[in-house]
């Protein structure tokens, strides 16, 4: 049996406490251990970008992270962006400009954008498509996404 | 997949992480970024008995203006920190171009400098032009450090002259001469992805506008970077027109590097694309010469 390690995070603002095996990969802790189930797992090899959380602020792929790595530190998923009566206004514009077809993609991009969008308030289609570019979609063709983060820009500066 | 399971360690210390490191020998890996040996753990293609993480050693992160005009970076600086770093914009104005054009940024929030070059992945951005800058890295064990030369480091596909219980622990950057134009160029589908060719190119000029000396190196172009130092050669002590750009490219792409075919491109349609990448790297880093 290999040997158990205590983790002590925030996830969302809120604090947790789990004995887990060094191998568990942060992806598989979130969904198996916390059952937040929004970060989905596409590729587990780092290229789709579904499972992208932020990390004290930063995006990350929640699959290339041994969940023990996050001892001490903040994450935040899409759990934590917004609830159903009160979108984050990324969610939001998603919503409106039709961002999302199937939604398997859609947790990456938004926590993708959080951070993005906050350094880049006013940004480019090109700055856009560059900022989505770890992200992969199979349904949209990107078009409607581009749309949804212009959206998304206008919302955070009204 | 998931990875198999391992021994983990957490050393705050770079002398307590070389003692796992020496304990341990060939069973254990250092992990820096994760960002290409967890992915290949997670194939199980990698399968470490031991993990020593070096996330906790916060004295590997840094980056520092030496008193000979050098830049220091530690070896678990992040790509994200490199890229927003004001120094490196002054002082390795090359590695700064270069930073977006490493994978994407959710990668360059975990993966290292360091760790990129420890990894001697030959179509890794880091690996190519530490080279073209003539970087040295400091390699520690238990018994004490050494120095050695980037051009030395590197012996080819994914292997490198670090030992088992060895760190690569900090690169230093030497300062370009005067009058030093710089240029990184390469083809990748996608603005992440592993590029089909890529160069660096280095180029100084002397108080005629000829060619002092040049410095030509190429990724995805065979086991490791790839230095062309007949093209290079070629250069030297020229006028930099585009004749003799053209003769460098055309020497570099025919015969100096060795790129392979895959499903994403031939052999040829790469020595083709490095001729046009080696003109342009060129042209570019001829007109920021000029510009110094």
């Amino acid at each position: 049996m290999t040997k158990l390690f205590k983790l002590s995070l925030t996830v969302n603002g809120n604090p947790y406490e789990r004995q887990i095996e060094p191998r568990l990969l942060l992806s598989d802790f979130l969904r198996h251990e916390l059952g937040m189930t929004g970060t989905h797992v596409g590729c587990e090899h780092g290229v789709c970008g579904a499972c992208t959380v932020l990390l004290n602020g930063d995006p990350v792929r929640s699959c290339l992270m041994f969940a023990v790595q996050a001892h001490g530190h903040e994450v935040l998923t899409v759990e934590g962006l917004g609830t159903i009566d009160d979108l984050h206004p990324i969610q939001q514009a998603f919503w409106e400009a039709h961002g999302l077809q199937c939604g398997f993609c859609t947790p990456g991009f938004l926590t993708t954008l959080v951070p993005f969008l906050e350094e880049n308030p006013d940004p480019s289609e090109e700055e856009i498509r560059v900022a989505i570019s770890g992200n992969l979609c199979r349904c949209t063709g990107y078009q409607h996404i581009v749309e949804a983060v212009q959206l998304a820009a206008e919302k955070m500066r009204a | 997949m998931k990875p198999p399971p391992f021994e983990y360690y957490a050393p705050t210390t770079v002398e307590e992480a070389l003692v796992h490191l020496a304990e341990h020998g060939y069973d254990a890996k250092p992990l820096a970024g994760g960002q290409s040996l967890i992915p290949m753990m997670n194939f199980r293609l990698a399968q470490p008995a031991v993990i020593v993480d070096l996330n906790n050693i916060e004295g590997l992160s840094f980056i520092r203006p030496e008193d000979d005009g050098s830049l220091a970076v530690g070896a678990m600086t992040r790509h994200q920190m490199v890229e927003k770093s004001e120094l490196i914009v002054e002082k390795a104005p090359l590695v700064h171009e270069t930073m977006p054009q490493i994978a994407t940024s959710q990668i360059r929030s975990r993966g290292t400098f360091g760790g990129s070059l420890a990894h001697a992945d030959p179509s890794a951005e880091l690996v190519c032009v530490s080279v073209a800058l003539d970087g040295e890295f400091k390699i520690a064990n238990q018994s004490g450090e050494r120095w050695v030369p980037a051009k030395d480091f590197f012996l080819g596909l994914f292997t490198s002259v670090l030992e088992p219980e060895e760190l690569l622990v900090e690169i230093k950057l030497p300062p370009f001469p005067e009058r030093t134009g710089w240029s990184l160029k390469e083809i990748a589908r996608r603005p992440h992805d592993f590029c089909l060719i890529g160069v660096a190119a280095v180029l100084t000029l002397d108080e005629n506008n000829k060619c002092q000396g040049a410095k030509l190196v190429y990724l995805s172009a065979g086991d490791g970077p790839v230095e062309a130092t007949q093209a290079a050669e070629l250069l030297k002590g020229q006028d930099m027109t585009d004749e003799a750009i053209r003769a460098a490219a055309e020497k570099a792409s025919a015969e100096e590097i060795d790129p392979s075919s895959d499903i994403h491109a031939t052999a040829e349609f790469r020595r083709h694309l490095a001729n046009v990448l080696t003109r342009r790297a060129l042209k570019e880093a001829l007109d920021r010469a000029k510009g110094n």
